[in-house]
């Protein structure tokens, strides 16, 4: 661990977030959030430079990436505002390949010099690096788009919403929390607009509006006399989507199981709904059964199930890591070239389908082009349990045999170098009529379980262990109460080949991580992960219970 | 030029304040550079540069205050961004728990800043990336690392009258390398702030030596194992300590450090009583600036001392509120260690464990501090005080408290992301599942 993160943790009280520094750029007004940026004629001609620049200095490859990122945070605890957040970045980052080898350099100087002086940095680190690259950068060819642009469909835009309006819905929630019995509460909104325009020097100037949010809660609930402590994290997901994500529209609820009050939110969620529920089930977790280890059939929610996603399937089928560009920090890859190559890896069971997807609507990977010009799309992980393909961009893509990148490259800001991110990877829901209702009847020892929890990893993605938000115990077809301290062990093949049944497309719902991190130095990645409740049979349960 | 002299930061300061109007102003001004170099598969990969200056000014009218920001320091960009700061703190709620700022404090000099280490080049941080490439080449080793080098400052100043000021550089190196059999891996970390204290070649040869070592490891069942732990996989444990330092969130019920029936564990005996971990920014080896965000003088603290809780954590609000005084948070953690070298250690074990490093460690319960991850990197059966053979990765599932309370051994301390960590030899650490992971 970092001294930092050290300090950072230390800062914090225990419902507080972890929020990326990088992230913020200069404090603004809320109303500054609705200044326009430069217009894309403006752009053009600023990227130009820099693209002119770096072939006067011998690249036979640039690109530039004008960014303007918008962000806007607001936390509060119980009946107190903490702190509304409104930020500015802006600035240029500026890729070359020169003698063969990737140089990067940024600046937040956008003018015809500044872009010069950093294009020229990045020609220089290039050429120092060249001297001991052992293989040229080969990219795969793209098509040019010209001149294009695209936006995320949303309908409110969170700047054109009043700061007060969020502050008061934030309020109202933590307000019902503690009028049904939660001790503290912390809330906070994180709403994130990417002004982006990218140029290459294969002919591509995109120009897109990018939009996420993501309400988080924290419902906390103590009994002193045992000195116990529980909290109840919210049940949202963040979304690719505009401020309408907080209606709350009846019309996007999913009821949970029969027994257990859940909502399952889709493109709209209910916060001072969740709230209540939050703060009725951190009481009911004071008191709920301690977990007999043993072996369970899990039935997991997809608010639970995407999180599995994203460790167990997302990143090991990046390519980036199969091939060992990320072995000295996420790590490498079980799901080696030759499993790959051998046609017939059963990742999964046979109903296993996963699908990789940039395109989405409403998910947090959408975008019209990845940050390396890629028009975007959606393909096949694995099909009918059987590994099909990887993650890949553009100088990746050839060592897999492949001449077209999969439009999956991304940067967190104009001030980092882009690289191989994860897209949306999300699980098929299963083609017969099946209610989660229908499927805890089917169970007779099992485990419910909804909301993401602990969760970890090993670095060739082989061994995880998993905890959750709220567990529910299922005994011959029925939830019978609530469980602590469950955590569930696994190995990732062994997982998805122990998936037996799938519900169908009306309880799909996508779940998302905001801050996923990779790389050195580390940037964050918004991400989404879509599935349907699912069931896995005979895993692996620990009792996390411990005795100081 | 994002790096400014004590004089240059103090005269921009000055003159933002000159153009205040508020009851408070305070303002943070900061600069660095830093650049980076990434390499894997033996060969570099991306590589960059990174400059930043920014000042931050905080005015206030009562308890509303807010923050504005810029990184251009002329006049009329110091008088816009403390326009913009007195604008949007007359707009925003009241905060009761917004404290004022400080008057004149008195801080100690701290030496953090060394010339070489600013003067980094491009072609420095390739060679030290030929430095772990060339000899892994040569022993059928494949290396990945990154090294990371920034030099910057930091300066405060407020309209009481306080003045802050320090200077320093930093350059933080891992490397991993690989068997290209695919069955050993090995893996160092280094930080100073002194980049002539680093030596890239003797760095790398302990993680190529850790990556033949480890290669073709065997199972053993997973359990209760005696374990010597490097520092690089204490800290991951110990570090997460720390967030149960926060008085405020003992007092409120909701941490580790909260007492059954109320109150906290201050002064109460959590772990061995040869535990003490304190604080200290003046330590030479790993010194750190001497305030902090809010201006308050960091001085050395005892956290846990003789295994009993010395301090928690408290924030000038919480303090007020508790009728104590204010404790600034730690900025580095230096744990007392012993004489035995790792060698001893693994010399008077009968049968155990080496841990190079633990992994993706995440929290599973706040309320015992279980946490659990994997082990990484070189983890080797000793038997009868000698390193017998590798064996397979474990996932443990195991709380600081609980492994400090089984300390066996403690060893010398080393450097590690810094803070100051020694060997440790603990009794029963707890494995609950293998890994095949490499």
């Amino acid at each position: 661990m970092k001294r930092r993160n050290f300090i950072q943790y230390a800062g914090l009280g225990a419902g507080a977030l972890m929020m990326p520094s990088l992230l913020m750029g200069n404090n603004i007004s809320a109303e500054a959030l609705l200044t326009p940026g430069l217009d894309v004629a403006a752009k053009k001609v600023l990227a130009d430079v820099a693209l002119n620049t770096a072939r006067s200095m011998g690249a036979t490859y640039a690109d530039a990436r004008i960014g303007r990122y918008l962000n806007q945070y607001v936390f509060t605890r119980e009946d107190k505002v903490q702190n509304v957040v409104n930020t500015e970045s802006f600035g240029v980052g500026i890729r070359v390949i020169a003698n063969g080898t990737w140089g990067f350099a940024s600046t937040n100087d956008v003018s015809e010099d500044g872009i010069k002086k950093a294009t020229g940095q990045a020609i220089a680190i290039a050429k120092a690096n060249s001297k001991i690259q052992k293989v040229p950068v080969e990219l795969a060819p793209v098509k040019s788009h010209g001149e294009v642009s695209w936006k995320t469909p949303i309908k409110k835009d969170f700047k054109d919403v009043p700061v007060k309006e969020k502050v008061d819905l934030l309020l109202t929630a933590n307000a019902a929390a503690m009028e049904n019995g939660a001790n503290f509460v912390n809330s906070a909104l994180f709403m994130v607009n990417e002004q982006k325009y990218f140029a290459s020097t294969d002919g591509s100037y995109i120009d897109q509006d990018v939009h996420r949010i993501w309400p988080t809660i924290g419902v906390t609930a103590i009994d002193r006399s045992v000195g116990k402590f529980k909290t109840r994290q919210g049940l949202s997901a963040p979304m690719g989507l505009g401020y309408e994500y907080m209606d709350g529209l009846d019309s996007e609820k999913i009821a949970g199981p029969a027994g257990t009050g859940l909502i399952g939110y889709r493109n709209s969620y209910d916060i001072i709904e969740d709230a209540t529920l939050a703060a009725q089930q951190a009481k009911q977790m004071l008191t709920a059964k301690s977990v007999d280890a043993g072996k369970y059939d899990l039935v997991l929610d997809p608010n639970h199930l995407g999180l599995t996603i994203h460790e167990s399937v997302g990143h090991p089928l990046e390519l980036d890591r199969v091939l060992g560009y990320e072995a000295n920090y996420a790590g490498t890859s079980f799901a080696t070239l030759d499993k790959w190559k051998s046609g017939d890896f059963k990742y999964g069971s046979d109903i296993v389908n996963l699908v990789a997807d940039k395109t989405f609507p409403g998910s947090l990977g959408a975008v019209g082009y990845d940050d390396e010009g890629v028009k975007t799309k959606k393909w096949d992980l694995v099909r009918n349990g059987v590994l099909k393909n990887y993650q890949a961009i553009r100088d990746q893509v050839h060592m897999i045999g492949q001449n077209e990148s999969h439009g999956c490259c991304y940067s967190q800001s104009w001030n980092d170098v882009q690289f191989q991110r994860m897209p949306n990877v999300s699980l098929e829901p299963g083609k017969d009529k099946y209610s989660v209702d229908d499927m805890i009847k089917d169970v007779e020892k099992g485990i419910y379980i909804a909301g993401r929890g602990s969760y970890s990893i090993d670095q060739q993605r082989y061994n995880f262990q998993f905890g959750g938000t709220v567990f529910y115990e299922i005994r011959n077809g029925k939830i019978v109460g609530m469980l602590d301290d469950v955590a569930y062990q696994s190995n990732t093949q062994e997982f998805w080949n122990s998936c037996t049944k799938i519900c169908d497309e009306s309880d799909y719902r996508i779940f998302g991580s905001f801050f996923d991190g990779k790389g050195q130095p580390s940037q964050v990645s918004a991400v989404s992960h879509g599935s349907s409740t699912t069931r896995f049979n005979d895993v692996n349960v620990i009792n996390t219970g411990r005795s100081i | 030029m994002a790096i400014y002299t004590k004089e240059e930061a103090r005269q921009i300061m000055e003159k933002a304040l000159s153009f205040s109007t508020a009851d408070a102003c305070e303002v943070n001004l900061s600069g660095s550079e830093s650049g980076n170099i990434r390499y894997a598969r033996n060969t570099v990969s991306t590589a960059g540069h990174r400059s930043n200056q920014n000042l931050v000014v905080q005015s206030n009218y009562g308890n509303k205050y807010a923050t504005a920001t810029i990184d251009e320091f002329d006049d009329e960009s110091l008088k816009k961004v403390v326009l913009r700061s007195e604008e949007l703190a007359k707009i925003s709620p009241e905060n009761p728990e917004f404290m004022g700022v400080l008057g004149p404090q008195t801080y100690d000099e701290s030496v953090t800043h060394i010339d070489a280490t600013a003067k980094i080049s491009p072609e420095y941080r390739a060679e030290v990336a030929n430095s772990s490439i060339e000899p892994a080449a040569a022993k059928d080793v494949t290396a990945a690392g990154f090294m990371n080098d920034s030099a910057g400052f930091s300066a405060m100043m407020n309209s009481k009258g306080l003045f802050a000021y320090n200077k320093s550089t930093d350059i933080s190196f891992t490397v991993t390398m690989r068997s290209n059999d695919g069955t050993g891996s090995g893996w160092v970390t280094r930080d100073f702030n002194d980049v002539g204290k680093f030596d890239a070649a003797e760095a790398s040869k302990i993680a190529i030596d850790k990556a033949i070592m480890s290669r073709e490891a065997k199972a053993i069942e997973p359990g209760k194992y005696t374990v010597i732990l490097e520092p690089a996989a204490s800290i991951g444990l110990l570090g997460r300590i720390g967030g149960a330092l926060n008085a405020r969130t003992a007092d409120e019920g909701r941490s580790f450090m909260s007492k059954e029936g109320g109150g906290t564990k201050l002064g109460e005996k959590i772990v061995d009583e040869r535990v003490n971990i304190s604080s200290d920014p003046l330590h030479t080896e790993v010194p750190t600036g001497t305030w902090n965000g809010e201006g308050m003088p960091l001085k050395k603290t005892s956290w846990i001392e003789n295994g009993v809780v010395k301090n928690l954590a408290y924030g000038r609000f919480w303090a007020k509120e508790k009728g104590v005084d204010p404790v600034p948070f730690p900025p580095n953690v230096i744990m007392e260690g012993g004489d035995a070298s790792l060698d001893d250690l693994i010399k008077s074990t009968k049968k155990g464990i080496l841990v190079t490093r633990l992994w993706y460690i995440r929290g599973v319960d706040p309320q015992t501090l279980l946490f659990t991850g994997l082990t990484r990197d070189g983890t080797f059966y000793i038997e009868n005080g000698q390193i017998k053979h590798p064996v397979k990765n474990f996932r443990f599932n195991e709380s600081p408290i609980i492994m400090l309370n089984n300390l066996e051994t403690l060893g010398q301390q080393v450097r590690i992301d810094g803070n100051l960590i020694p060997y440790m030899k603990i009794r029963d650490f707890t494995f609950t599942s293998l890994s095949d992971a490499v």
